[in-house]
């Protein structure tokens, strides 16, 4: 089967590379789905989990990441996915995630309340 | 023990606990630059591709954008000077001061009103030794700079280039000044003019991206709305790499200047030594000749008495 490969980085590291069937992302217009052979895509990511099907080397799984604003962009098979700020789902802290979830909606703090969502939204994604 | 001779010795024991400061202090920034480089090494995919979209746009759509549309008639230049906060690092703080002295020069001769913005104490109390105004500056980070960091000195320039030159009092171009890490032997302080983005700029970041022809994107929701978004994480992205460039910069100087340093003071500790040799040799011989004089002149008294 075809693949493709994903490039997962934030600002200051890679999060996660390797090959993979299907990408799902959420950008500004909508969930979009990328696989082998999609034509060529630059699109604007909000904030929500990504999930990628790997396959190939990477063994059949999935992946899924939360991903904090950033770029998707798909090109010759290559995908990259851009964000400030990315984490994979194994490196959430459930119960951090949680509490500051609480922490910002009694606070209303509109930005860590849609941080600590993803987040948990992301582990949620996996189960 | 002769005067002199304490003298030497005092000497000594003072440059010799210099020494071992200044030892330490270039083990410290060794093992800092390794750490720096590692982060700048870290942030590179994340630039690569960011540089690599913006190529794209910039070349598969012509959409008109004002941070990469030139102003007709640019009177008001931004410059971001990147310094440290601590010195002893040699040439390192007043290099990167002066490239920024002439980019302002140079800018004023090209009739553009410059507008400073610094990062790092030693540019600020440089500028503000002389009384210059200075728009922001931002202090405590150059060490070990976070993405955070950069995000907040991006912030007001990304502010001042899109508001109106005239009536806002924004600016029409974004330099930035910084030391760029080249080796562990050579960092070159460099001045970039970061937006608008230059056409050669578009060019080779579209080749770095994928050598000849990008493919024709399709853009998501638009072109323009890619851009809007895609730039202001550029510039974020430019100033990080800047700031960890010079924090790798920083240290790499500091270690050399504490190693002649080191140096320095090894060189001084042996010829005092040599000097302190010479005094206790000196102070021998004219003891020695002291006794010999005395015992002869009394050898010539009982001679005297004798006969």
């Amino acid at each position: 089967m075809a693949e493709l490969h994903v490039e997962l980085v934030a600002a200051d590291r890679k999060v996660w590379s390797g090959e993979a069937s299907l990408v799902v992302a959420r950008t500004s217009s909508g969930d979009i789905g990328v696989m082998p052979g999609h034509q060529p895509l630059l699109g604007v990511l909000e904030s929500g989990p990504v999930t990628i099907r790997t396959s190939g080397e990477s063994g059949d799984g999935t992946v899924v990441a939360a991903v904090h604003g950033g770029f998707i962009s798909f090109a010759e098979n290559q995908l990259s996915l851009l964000a400030e700020v990315a984490e994979l789902t194994d490196e959430i802290d459930v119960e951090r995630a949680e509490r500051a979830l609480e922490q910002a909606k009694s606070q209303a703090d509109d930005d860590a309340e849609k941080r600590a969502s993803v987040r948990l939204r992301a582990v949620t994604a996996v189960r | 023990m002769g005067a002199q001779l304490r003298v030497y010795k005092r000497r000594i024991k003072s440059v010799s606990a210099t020494k071992k400061i200044t030892r330490a202090m270039e083990m410290i920034a060794a093992s800092r630059i390794i750490k720096a480089q590692r982060k700048v090494a870290a942030s590179e995919p994340y630039a690569k591709e960011l540089t690599r979209a913006v190529g794209a746009v910039a070349q598969g759509s012509d959409a008109r954008h004002p941070l990469t549309t030139e102003a007709e008639r640019p009177t008001r230049a931004a410059v971001l000077l990147i310094t440290s906060d601590r010195g002893l690092a040699g040439g390192y703080n007043s290099n990167a001061i002066k490239a920024a002295e002439q980019l302002n020069n140079r800018l004023a001769a090209e009739g553009k009103e410059v507008v400073s913005f610094i990062v790092g104490s030693k540019g600020v109390s440089y500028y503000g030794f002389r009384g210059r105004p200075v728009e922001k500056s931002w202090t405590g980070f150059t060490d070990s700079p976070t993405y955070a960091d950069a995000k907040a000195v991006a912030a007001p320039l990304i502010e001042a280039i899109t508001a109106d030159t005239e009536s806002e009092g924004g600016v029409d171009e974004l330099h930035i000044v910084y030391t760029e890490f080249v080796s562990m032997m050579t960092q070159t302080p460099v001045e970039n003019r970061m937006l608008p983005l230059t056409f050669e700029e578009g060019q080779a970041a579209a080749e770095a991206g994928a050598k000849g022809v990008l493919p024709l994107y399709d853009f998501e929701p638009s072109a323009e709305d890619v851009l809007d978004a895609l730039l202001p994480r550029y510039v974020e992205s430019r100033i990080y790499n800047a700031l960890l460039q010079a924090a790798a910069s920083k240290h790499a100087a500091t270690r050399r200047a504490m190693k002649s340093a080191t140096d320095n003071a090894e060189e001084l500790i042996k010829s005092l030594t040599r000097l302190a040799n010479a005094a206790r040799q000196a102070d021998i011989t004219q003891e020695i000749s002291e006794i010999v004089g005395g015992a002869s002149a009394l050898a010539d008294a009982n001679a005297g008495s004798d006969r």
